[in-house]
């Protein structure tokens, strides 16, 4: 059983041992520290200068690792965490977006931007945001996010093979839960990984009440809210969880479904949801019987206070709550 | 370190006679420019455009000094920096014009241009952290990546961060600064405290201010501290004091007809024109007459083509 940081972090070694020509950049990356999270542990000692702990220069570290791409090399960033992407904003959206196209023919720019996102965890409002919804349909800029069931070397595979820059978010409070493998969830639900989307769904179940969408860092509260509605409501929910959430991949089998509804941690206003609706709506307009439904955090700030922060992010409660009433 | 170049010469006296591929080189980018403003205002050209009027001498200096492999970032004032690396006068303009055979099939224009080992962008400071990366690409090659910026780029908080890294990591880059001494319509003066020798000083970068506009006297004086650039590796930072003498983009100059005049009076172009007539005047007419014709030329294109990957 390997946990998702660890998982990280042996795709990361993997990475920089099959590749030369891969840097790694980032605040307290190198060991002993091994960076905030412990996902670059040991990649300092092993890999020397590709590795480099830098000063506290969100906006040049993104645009050293741009220059790096564009010099023929590939790049990943680590923005220490999410909140902090907002100060490589130029350089993500003016140069390195822009550079793949705005020269008038495809440059490659290999960069991954790693950014630890997400909150649960008490760290208040400047460390815990989901800022996804910021970055979204910028021209050549890409949106991936870790999941507890796709296969980090993969992505990071599949990421680099955009040869665009790609924001590489991972929630931190999957870092120390563990990978799925096997096709097993627990006891009631089942997981397959196809096309680049989990789905996760009980057993038999061909027609479901509702098929949630959500990105990787909802994971756990999105089955517990499924575990509930199951056992308490009778209602069988599917779990599709895209690992590139712009632009959206393929979701296939929501025409089966009585519900839609998409779940996600970023703020409202301008959300990520609401592009997923906007991609789904002219393909499910005549099979849909409601609104797509969409659940996301409250438009606030991310308060630091346990019981005040669970009242502002989406909760396993919340999820239940949105389906009942839109399925009652 | 702290070390200058200065002019040998002051402008009443005459000036040395640059060699003539450097003469022609300086005399191609003006008429260039002078032709953008032109086209400009019978209305050819859409959009916006820098001209480096009067700070053409700079790229023409640092020209042999950079190599094949070296990488060459470049700014919105980018123009002359291209034409002194390439000469390739055609394919810029067709850039600028949106003609078939632009250089990035007019998406880029003026300010956007990607061609060979020069790469421009027009973001105030967001191409140093870029050459920081490249330079760090290039380590130990014996390349360098240059990168030009001028006076009001030092108001950007990533100037700092790149040459934070640039000295922490040893990189080979050559920050060329063009301190024409005003910002658009700013006078450096209101838009920086301080000076950038001191800003240099305070990474721990070595800096040279050339205030020389002589092409060969420049690159006497720069040939070894380029080199050590290379060698070292490490950053090195070049002010040249300039003089815009045009406008910050076209018919906006607020400056009065004094502060214009004094810019003027620094032009290579008249010192050249009175201090050897009948060679220069030759020499001039040629390229006068060159761009004429690429103008002309390029005009009658059909637009380009974008073929969106």
């Amino acid at each position: 059983m390997s946990r998702v940081s660890e998982h990280l972090n042996r795709a990361l070694h993997d990475l920089m041992e099959a590749d030369p020509r891969v840097h790694l950049l980032g605040e307290d990356v190198s060991d002993p520290y091994g960076g905030a999270f412990k996902v670059t542990r040991g990649l300092s000692a092993r890999f020397g200068r590709r590795v480099r702990s830098t000063p506290l220069s969100e906006g040049a570290i993104t645009g050293v690792g741009a220059g790096l791409a564009l010099a023929g090399d590939r790049a990943i960033v680590e923005i220490m965490f999410a909140d902090f992407a907002a100060l490589a904003f130029d350089q993500l959206v003016n140069f390195a977006a822009k550079s793949t196209s705005m020269y008038g023919r495809p440059v490659p720019i290999p960069l991954v931007v790693r950014c630890p996102s997400g909150g649960n965890r008490g760290y208040g409002p400047t460390h815990s945001q989901s800022p996804q919804k910021h970055f979204i349909g910028v021209p050549g800029l890409s949106l991936f996010e870790m999941t507890p069931f796709h296969d980090a070397g993969e992505l990071f595979a599949e990421m680099f093979a955009q040869e665009r820059p790609c924001l590489f978010f991972e929630d931190k409070v999957l870092y120390t839960r563990r990978m799925y493998t096997g096709g097993t969830v627990d006891d009631l639900f089942g997981y397959e990984v196809r096309d680049g989307v989990a789905r996760v769904f009980v057993d038999g179940v061909t027609e479901p009440d509702c098929v949630l969408v959500a990105h990787g860092g909802m994971t756990h509260r999105a089955l517990e809210a499924m575990r509930t509605l199951l056992l308490e409501d009778d209602l069988a929910c599917e779990l599709l969880i895209p690992a590139r959430l712009y632009p959206l991949p393929e979701l296939a089998g929501l025409e089966r479904a009585r519900h839609v509804c998409v779940v996600e941690d970023g703020s409202a206003g301008g959300t990520w949801g609401a592009e997923v609706a906007r991609v789904l709506y002219p393909r499910l307009w005549p099979a849909l019987r409601r609104p797509i439904g969409l659940v996301n955090a409250a438009d606030s700030v991310i308060p630091a206070a346990p019981h005040l922060e669970r009242e502002v992010l989406v909760q396993a409660g919340d999820i239940r709550n949105a389906i009942v009433e839109a399925l009652s | 370190m702290v070390s200058t170049v200065s002019p040998r010469h002051d402008l009443r006296r005459s000036p040395l006679a640059p060699p003539p591929e450097d003469l022609e080189r300086l005399l191609l980018i003006r008429h260039f420019e002078l032709t953008l403003l032109r086209l400009f205002e019978t209305g050819e050209l859409s959009g916006t455009t820098h001209t480096c009027l009067g700070q053409e001498y700079i790229p023409v200096a640092l020209a042999p000094l950079l190599r094949e492999e070296d990488f060459v970032l470049s700014n919105h004032r980018g123009h002359g920096h291209f034409l002194a690396r390439y000469d390739e006068p055609d394919g810029l303009l067709a850039e600028i014009m949106g003609r078939r055979g632009a250089l990035c099939a007019g998406v880029g224009g003026s300010q956007h241009v990607y061609h060979r080992r020069f790469l421009s962008t027009g973001v105030q400071g967001e191409s140093l952290p870029v050459a920081v990366g490249v330079a760090l690409k290039l380590a130990g090659t014996g390349a360098l990546a240059c990168v030009y910026v001028g006076d009001g780029t030092w108001g950007e908080g990533s100037v700092y961060e790149a040459l934070n890294m640039a000295r922490l990591w040893r990189v080979p880059l050559l920050v060329v600064v063009e301190n024409n001494g005003i910002a658009q319509s700013t006078p450096t003066s209101t838009q920086m405290a301080g000076n950038i020798a001191d800003r240099a000083a305070a990474f721990d970068v070595p800096y040279h201010r050339v205030t020389s506009t002589e092409v060969e006297e420049i690159r006497a004086g720069l040939a070894a501290p380029v080199e050590a650039v290379r060698s070292r590796p490490g950053p090195l930072v070049v002010e040249f004091v300039t003089h815009r003498i045009g406008p910050h983009s076209k018919g906006d100059d607020t400056r009065t007809p004094e502060e214009i005049a004094l810019a003027a009076g620094h032009d290579w172009y008249t010192r050249y024109a009175r201090a050897f007539p009948d060679a220069f005047a030759r020499l001039d007419a040629r390229a006068r007459e060159r761009v004429d014709r690429i103008a002309a030329e390029v005009t009658a294109r059909p637009p380009s083509v974008w073929e969106r990957g």
